[in-house]
């Protein structure tokens, strides 16, 4: 038995263990078929450590987060604190800095509308905010003020932007993606300007697979004074993320896409800035103080969680990061890595497919679309469905990409750490029956 | 594949009346917004009363085999037929279509349509391959023919 690289990607053995953590991919598909599932991209499986630390809480813990003082209360409340605490350090922040959502697509909204609650206020933040800090006017956006997106971003990072600018009267602006599906920063400098207040782009895309350099991005968002959002969802789950490191301001992620339940994500902020941004969300929990005609509201990160939370999905992807620590990141991102390069070789020697996005695996992380030309995405992921392989088909939320690449639909395998080479060669196979079926013309 | 029989991948390589054409009554636009699949289709009806029939219909389709021959079909079945045999054909596709495989469809109704029936079973293409035909119905309708509301289908 190979032994096994301590930067390397897994080997049979560990994935063998690895994979009996995954209850599900023992399943069969189709026909008595083992599941293939190469669709971690939209959302990924859960290892049974996370799915007991859910039903933990439900049988052990349950009771409303920061809310009375009983014995349960105090334990349940502990855990919930205790699973921000695991959640922050996973992303090298402090826990007071991050915000449980829903999800990413709710943390990128949060953003967007503190913007134009800022506007609405007349003027940012709310009385208790430490103003001398961060100036009130941060957050306030109007016209002649600019938003500036990508081109490959994910509608989640998109729409949030396009309905912000619709209701403050700034305008959206964007940063282009070359044919070779890397982000074009050819006129970084004359997209991004003294008018940019947000510039908010994928870390990662989820259909190009293309690594954005978020240092350069990053350092023309500072000279011009303008906050950066990134859209973290494909990345934290692949690669080692450090928010300080980034130097980013905002950064937002999903639980279920890094093998943490439904129903949870994050928004990390420079504590600063969650300090002066108008809430967004309100309701129970999130107050200090209420009379009849108005209320201040609670520290950060409390003044964003109105309501009882999601507790039991805050834990179950606490053991998400545990469970994803255990591997080593550098691991996981390794062994993706050299999934990403067997199946973008195994592409290559296929004529008839043409790869959306970079076809080197440098800055590339496991998204990977593909288009059969003369075959719809749709019956290429049937044909593979049938083989009991499992990919995205469509325009993966992100329909102005694929204008864009020419493409009305993509076909995209996307990887986690369960995943094995044999898998990527059954897509392989599975693949080679489309251009009989179809009757394509290959060489 | 049961799915991608002879006669549909026949009909997506070579749609019947594919184009947009002149004169028609009503044009519309459909898309399946999960997929992108998207149908531009015009219809033209002549007559008057009971006496009404489809004159055309005219499309573009871009999508999937699936939505394609299923758009193909469409002008087959129902180009040249009185109105209400259209509505027959239709719900008699909508019924193979939505039986999750119950319904092998009747031949005499919908011809080259019961080559769709294997679509039923798969509820995510289900759509695919109803996209034309509700567009057809949008387009009936806003020609100003009343369709009876147990004919027309989910959006």
């Amino acid at each position: 038995m190979p032994s096994a690289d301590p930067r390397g990607p897994f080997t049979s053995a560990e994935l063998a263990r690895i994979r009996a953590d995954f209850p599900i991919l023992s399943r069969t598909v189709r026909d008595g078929q083992p599941l293939v599932y190469l669709d971690s991209g939209a959302t990924s499986q859960k290892p049974s450590s996370v799915l007991q630390a859910e039903r933990d809480w439900y049988e052990r813990l349950n009771a409303a987060p920061h809310r009375g003082a009983h014995a349960l209360s105090e334990e349940g409340t502990e855990a919930y604190e205790s699973a921000r605490e695991t959640i922050a350090s996973f992303i090298g922040a402090r826990a007071h800095e991050v915000v449980f959502t829903k999800n990413a697509t709710e943390a990128i909204n949060l953003v967007a509308y503190a913007f134009s609650n800022a506007v609405a206020h007349g003027g940012g933040a709310h009385p208790e905010a430490n103003e001398g800090v961060v100036d009130p006017g941060t957050f306030v956006l109007g016209p002649g003020d600019e938003v500036v997106v990508t081109e490959m971003e994910h509608h989640a990072n998109l729409i949030p932007w396009q309905e912000l600018c619709r209701r403050t009267g700034a305008t959206l602006r964007w940063l282009e993606v070359t044919p070779e599906g890397r982000l074009d920063l050819s006129r970084l400098d004359e997209v991004v300007t003294a008018r940019t207040k947000v510039l908010a782009f994928a870390h990662q895309s989820n259909v190009l697979g293309t690594v954005n350099p978020v240092a350069k991005l990053v350092a023309r968002a500072r000279e011009v004074g303008a906050l950066t959002v990134l859209d973290a969802c494909q990345s934290v789950p692949h690669l080692a993320v450090d928010v300080r490191e980034l130097g980013v301001d905002f950064l937002a992620f999903s639980g279920h896409k890094m093998l943490g339940p439904m129903g949870i994500g994050a928004l990390w902020g420079r504590a600063e800035l969650l300090d002066a941004m108008p809430v967004f969300l309100t309701g129970g929990s999130m107050i200090e103080t209420v009379t009849m005609e108005g209320a201040t509201y609670a520290p950060v990160p409390q003044k964003f969680e109105a309501g009882v939370p999601n507790a039991a999905q805050a834990i179950g992807l606490a053991a998400a990061c545990d469970y994803l620590n255990g591997l080593g990141m550098d691991r996981v991102a390794a062994h993706e890595h050299a999934l990403t390069e067997r199946l973008l070789a195994g592409l290559a020697t296929r004529p008839w497919v043409r790869v959306v996005g970079p076809t080197d695996s440098t800055d590339r992380g496991g998204a990977v679309s593909f288009v059969v030309d003369g075959v719809h995405a749709h019956d290429v992921g049937q044909v593979l469905d049938a083989a009991g392989v499992a990919v995205r088909v469509g325009h993966h939320c992100a329909w102005p990409l694929h204008r864009k690449v020419r493409a009305a639909a993509t076909t995209r395998a996307s990887f986690a750490a369960y995943n094995t080479p044999e898998e990527v060669d059954a897509l392989l196979a599975a693949l080679d029956r489309v251009p009989q079926i179809f009757g394509l013309e290959v060489a | 594949m049961d799915l991608y029989q002879q006669l549909i991948l026949d009909h997506s390589k070579r749609p019947v009346n594919a184009g947009l054409r002149e004169p028609f009554d009503a044009e519309v636009h459909h898309v399946n917004p999960t997929c992108g699949d998207e149908i531009t289709l015009r219809v033209h009806v002549s007559g008057e009363g009971d006496e009404r029939s489809i004159e055309d219909i005219s499309y573009d389709s871009m999508g999937c085999s699936i939505s394609v021959a299923s758009a193909s079909i469409l002008a087959e079945e129902v180009t040249g037929r009185p109105l209400d045999e259209a509505l027959n054909t239709w719900a008699a596709m909508r019924a193979m279509l939505t039986s999750k495989g119950e319904d092998p469809g009747d031949e005499e109704l919908i011809g080259d349509g019961v080559a769709l029936s294997g679509v039923a079973k798969y509820p995510a293409r289900v759509k695919c391959a109803l996209l034309s035909w509700m567009a057809f119905t949008d387009a009936l309708q806003r020609s100003g023919i009343s369709i009876p509301a147990s004919e027309e289908g989910t959006r």
